[in-house]
């Protein structure tokens, strides 16, 4: 049946549906400009990153009743710092959240794509997605934007969902091909994720509790800060402090700004002490 | 060379109507009506599955008559619609009006160019947040829009429910289960049979919601409301 006045499309698929009839509007913005008339920029060509703001370092850790995702607040433009305040951790449905490295702009656009893509999925079909599907989908929307990062827009998100089925949190990575793995205990990922990576290896354990999985994350974020230019620490000054989320069965809840502060006052105080 | 028979225009459009028109009129009827706190969608309909009434958007939901087929489709559409729109500007520039708009220019277009009309009736309801009225636009198989007040019938014997509505409704928006027992009790009249809570789908729009204001209410919920 066609409608003359609205949108057709077959599939229960938003991404699907914007790609055909709306190229344009996906991140990867494919089919608008044809890969080899586009221009490379000078920069893209010397092997430096397009010079647009870059969000940096987010982190997932699983504990005991779900996982905990969090990200800092810096977003660089080459060597200066473009953002102290963006928002890396998106909360996508009830059940699930994303956090993003990789050119800003595009990024934030795919996190409310996809936000768009569940909502779109759950009102057509009558139903959410499964965990699995919603990590698969994802993936199929990093590798729709693959020619993108030939021209320096990396766009690279960390996927956490509780599963209600299996009553357990999990922890979704990605490649730039689409390619997508799973965590079992946990992961980060942008120019400070090495370095985040090394302190939950040396404190992360199976069954964390909450506040200890939270202090993991914040310490992990800290210590990426501290040896990485790209990553904000606390800006005690201005008050700005890094973002988190848990995802658990009862869904998802945003750690308020004064947990976090509390939390970064007694590390502080702790490496002060050790300076003296 | 053989000339096709002349029809007037008027018969064929006579004809595609009443086509229409029983079609819809086979079907069970569905009832929107405002409510103190949002908007309350009842609908008679024994299937558990297939759904009558939908969510479209944050404060927009959608009700169906007459052919499966053909509102599930409508319904599909007007989702897209709503989302595209959402995502190309931003979620508060969905609105009802523009939707209600889009399936009546649709309904139009195909009750004047194909040869068989959409058998259907639809209702697009929007709660209305920050002070703002609620809206209900009814939507019939040729195309014509009506903004309804108070409550809105589609689909089987809607005349006689909205008559038998029209004797009790008081003027001022009811409590909910006041306004489910009235919607409960007119579809009852009209069909001269009991309706059982498991043979009911009912949803609401509620003002007060965060973000997503549908909801759809379960047995149970309807059973305690009824109840009351």
């Amino acid at each position: 049946m066609k409608l003359p006045y609205l949108p057709n499309h077959d599939e229960s698929s938003f991404f699907d549906f914007v790609s055909t009839h709306h190229p344009g509007l996906t991140p990867g913005g494919h089919g608008v400009v044809p890969a080899d008339r586009w221009a490379q920029p000078e920069s893209a060509r010397s092997g430096v990153p397009m010079a647009v703001p870059h969000a940096t370092t987010v982190l997932a850790i699983k504990y005991q009743q779900g996982v905990v995702i969090a990200g800092d607040r810096r977003a660089t433009e080459g060597f200066q710092i473009a953002d102290r305040r963006i928002e890396k951790v998106f909360k996508i449905d009830e059940f699930s959240a994303m956090a993003i490295a990789g050119a800003a702009g595009p990024c934030i656009e795919m996190a409310r794509l996809f936000q768009t893509e569940l909502e779109h999925y759950e009102k057509l079909e009558g139903m959410q997605l499964s965990c699995e599907g919603k990590a698969n989908k994802l993936g199929q929307m990093v590798k729709a934007n693959l020619p993108m990062v030939f021209h320096g827009l990396v766009v690279m998100p960390l996927y956490v969902g509780y599963d209600l089925k299996r009553a357990e949190g999990r922890i979704f990575k990605y490649d730039l091909a689409g390619g997508r793995y799973e965590e079992s205990d946990y992961h980060a990922i942008g120019s400070g994720g090495k370095d985040a990576r090394n302190t939950m290896r040396e404190y992360f354990q199976k069954t964390l509790s909450e506040p200890d999985a939270l202090k993991l994350a914040l310490t992990a974020l800290y210590n990426a800060a501290d040896d990485d230019v790209g990553t904000g620490g606390p800006d005690l000054v201005r008050g700005i402090y890094p973002t988190a989320k848990f995802v658990t069965a009862q869904g998802i809840a945003d750690v308020a700004d004064d947990r976090i502060r509390s939390v970064y006052d007694s590390m502080i105080a702790v490496r002060r002490s050790r300076e003296t | 060379m053989p000339m096709p028979y002349y029809v007037s225009p008027e018969q064929v459009m006579q004809d595609k109507a009443e086509y229409a028109k029983k079609g819809i009129a086979k079907g069970r009827s569905i009832i929107a009506m405002e409510y103190a706190e949002g908007i309350l969608l009842t609908a008679d309909n024994p299937s558990a599955s297939l759904h009558k009434v939908s969510e479209i958007y944050d404060c927009i939901a959608f009700a169906g008559a007459g052919k499966y087929s053909e509102f599930e489709n409508l319904r599909k559409a007007g989702i897209r619609h709503a989302d595209l729109k959402g995502f190309m500007y931003s979620r508060e520039d969905v609105t009802g009006r523009s939707l209600a708009n889009g399936y009546s220019q649709s309904l139009g277009t195909i009750f004047s160019q194909e040869l068989k009309p959409l058998e259907v009736e639809i209702l697009v309801v929007q709660v209305g947040v920050n002070g703002q009225p609620n809206e209900m636009y009814r939507i019939s198989f040729d195309g014509s829009i009506i903004d309804e007040r108070n409550f809105a019938v589609i689909g089987g014997k809607s005349d006689a429910v909205q008559t038998v509505l029209k004797e009790k409704s008081s003027g001022q928006a009811p409590p909910l289960e006041t306004a489910l027992s009235r919607c409960v009790s007119a579809l009852e009249q009209t069909a001269n049979l009991k309706l059982p809570p498991e043979g009911l789908e009912v949803a609401v729009l509620e003002r007060h919601r965060v973000g997503r204001k549908f909801r759809r209410l379960p047995v149970a919920d309807i059973r305690l409301l009824l109840s009351v």
